[in-house]
């Protein structure tokens, strides 16, 4: 599976990892995440509180699986599929899932909201920090964002590259068949209004006017109720469950899982100093040993597989993930939330 | 063919109320893979366990809990969850009117068109004409199957639509971040990299842009489907331009 493989060890890693190519200049960089998942995530318990895992297993024999024993499969006819490797997909487009070609600039403000999906930014590698300084500058003086498209995870992007404050940010944007017109969705073309009509919104629209965004009203509401209400039960002692860690001990939890907490810091240090220089794997499989000696290190590996993996689950939407999560018959996906959906697909 | 409409409600600006139904805008493309058991290519399930013990748990007798930074895990009750859900409401309420550019491509989210509920658009062509007069978008607030939304109002080709928005924890605000910093950019190499960019400006038309990816996937499951060999070249990469002079002189030479 490509999103395990390349999840990499500890500590934040691009999301991607390749070539801005501007003309004959080449520019490697890696992409990281500018959104987080929501501010709190809930574990799948049993009544006595210890945490739930998910596993995966065959529909034919029953028998648990581990991750390198899955293979993607299409299907094709009821209860046939065409199996595809990681390294077929690779293969389909192997110069654009490793460059960014910039062979268009368009003015910033043709790119219209609804196409914007994701957004990414964008660090250089050792070394090319000077041509990423001078293309940051270039394009935010001459007000263009770039154009490309890319392949990413097994899949292809429309990208546009913009630049803010010296910093330079990928934002993927919806491809025009994945977009629907009104008449698609069957609405009818729009009149000509009565002016009076008119007038009478643009009256109700005015006393609402303000001129910046007020990004207190953007507040996770819901999420701050429930931290809320769990830290009062916490401190009243009601359905507590568990002690408390011991000092010293690893804190995780309360935060956003897959947003590693590092990862501003991560993002700060190589837009300082440079990334180190991400090393392509093709086909590089951590094979499972099954050698008593092996299990404390395959445990780390695994650990640092599924961050990789929930960091890019959490990317994707909640009607994405609903998709993956029908496509392997997770039970009660209808009801998860998007983060537990993540956390379902990750393990 | 027409789209079913997701979900009802009343669009309301002060003393405006606009009877509404929302449409999704967007449609998926994406290739869909289910995942196999490799030896025997049967479709997995995933099912809950206690890792400790190894032994399945009915989905339904999985509790939610929060975990504290000390480790201790607070129990949710489904009433504990269903009083933090939002009230219970139809109406899509119009916060603030914002002028165009104001909120940030990063806060959007999905789009989805208004169409009338009933036959009579009237009143939303005249909200559309409305917010293309005063050059503005608007900022709104709705709650759509117990989960809130944040949106913005805005009009493509004469329709309202709304653009869910991202909550304010889900931005990675840029104001923590600097920019690489380092000696006074070169002015020549400053002038031919505009110059480059100049040389490749256009307008942008999203008709240019396929993907033709998803197409190579298709394809590459119908060869294997009818036994065909496949490629398989490992990707090289682009090393870094050492000199970034010559490399964008190059460049404009080649244009």
């Amino acid at each position: 599976m490509a999103k395990k493989k390349r999840g990499g060890p500890a500590g934040p890693r691009p999301f991607w990892s390749g070539t801005l190519a501007f003309g004959l200049v080449s520019l490697p960089v890696g992409l990281f995440p500018a959104h987080r998942s929501k501010p709190v995530s809930l574990h799948m318990v049993d009544e006595k509180g210890t945490r739930l895992a998910r596993r995966y297993v065959c529909s034919k024999d029953g028998k648990p699986l581990e991750w390198d024993q899955l293979i993607r499969g299409y299907p094709v006819e009821k209860d046939r599929f065409v199996t595809v490797t990681d390294k077929e997909l690779d293969a389909l487009a192997p110069e654009k899932s490793q460059e960014i070609d910039l062979k268009r600039f368009v003015p910033v403000e043709e790119l219209d909201p609804m196409r914007f999906e994701r957004a990414y930014f964008l660090t250089p590698e050792k070394g090319a920090t000077k041509a990423y300084r001078l293309l940051a500058r270039a394009m935010e003086t001459t007000g263009r964002a770039g154009v490309a498209t890319f392949v990413m995870r097994g899949k292809e992007y429309l990208v546009a590259l913009l630049s803010q404050g010296g910093i330079l940010r990928a934002e993927t944007l919806r491809f025009e068949d994945e977009l629907r017109t009104p008449a698609d969705v069957g609405l009818g073309d729009p009149g000509s209004p009565a002016t009076a009509a008119v007038k009478r919104f643009q009256s109700a629209l005015k006393p609402l006017r303000a001129e910046r965004l007020d990004e207190a009203a953007l507040e996770d509401r819901e999420s701050q109720r429930l931290i809320k209400l769990a830290r009062r039960k916490l401190k009243a002692g009601e359905n507590v469950l568990g002690k408390k860690r011991k000092r010293g001990a690893r804190k995780t939890g309360s935060g956003a899982p897959s947003s590693p907490p590092d990862l501003l810091e991560t993002l700060k240090r190589s837009l300082k100093e440079g990334l180190e220089p991400q090393e392509p794997a093709p086909g590089k499989k951590s094979a499972s040993k099954k050698t008593a000696s092996k299990k404390t290190a395959r445990k780390k590996t695994a650990r640092g597989k599924t961050a990789g993996k929930e960091a890019a689950l959490s990317e994707e939407s909640r009607e994405a993930l609903y998709r993956r999560a029908q496509a392997r018959d997770l039970p009660g996906r209808s009801r998860m939330s998007k983060q537990e959906l993540v956390d379902a697909l990750s393990e | 063919m027409s789209a079913r409409a997701i979900w009802k409600g009343v669009l309301v600006a002060g003393k405006e109320r606009v009877p509404v139904k929302l449409y999704s805008a967007v449609a998926d493309r994406s290739v869909h893979f289910r995942l196999l058991h490799r030896t025997d290519k049967a479709p997995v399930r995933q099912v809950l366990v206690n890792p400790g013990t190894g032994k399945p748990v009915p989905y339904a007798d999985s509790l939610r809990a929060w975990q504290a930074d000390d480790g201790r895990r607070v129990l949710l009750t489904d009433d504990d969850l269903a009083t933090v859900n939002p009230d219970k409401s139809r109406d899509i309420e119009l916060l603030s009117a914002l002028p165009l550019g104001a909120i940030d491509h990063r806060w959007y989210d999905r789009p989805y068109y208004l169409g009338p509920d009933g036959d009579d658009r009237s009143d939303l062509d005249a909200l559309a004409t409305a917010l293309e007069r005063d050059n503005r978008e608007g900022l709104a607030r709705w709650v759509m199957r117990d989960k809130e939304y944040l949106g913005a109002l805005r009009v493509h080709e004469g329709h309202p639509m709304l653009v869910t928005l991202r909550h304010r924890e889900q931005v990675v605000s840029q104001t923590a971040l600097s920019a690489p910093g380092g000696a006074a950019l070169d002015r020549r190499e400053l002038d031919m990299s505009k110059q480059l960019i100049g040389m490749l400006e256009t307008h942008f038309d999203p008709g240019e842009y396929q993907d033709e990816y998803r197409q190579r996937v298709m394809d590459l499951i119908d060869t294997k489907r009818r036994g065909g060999k496949v490629r398989k070249a490992p990707p090289k990469r682009r090393r870094a331009s050492s000199d970034l002079t010559r490399a964008l002189e190059a460049s404009l030479k080649q244009r």
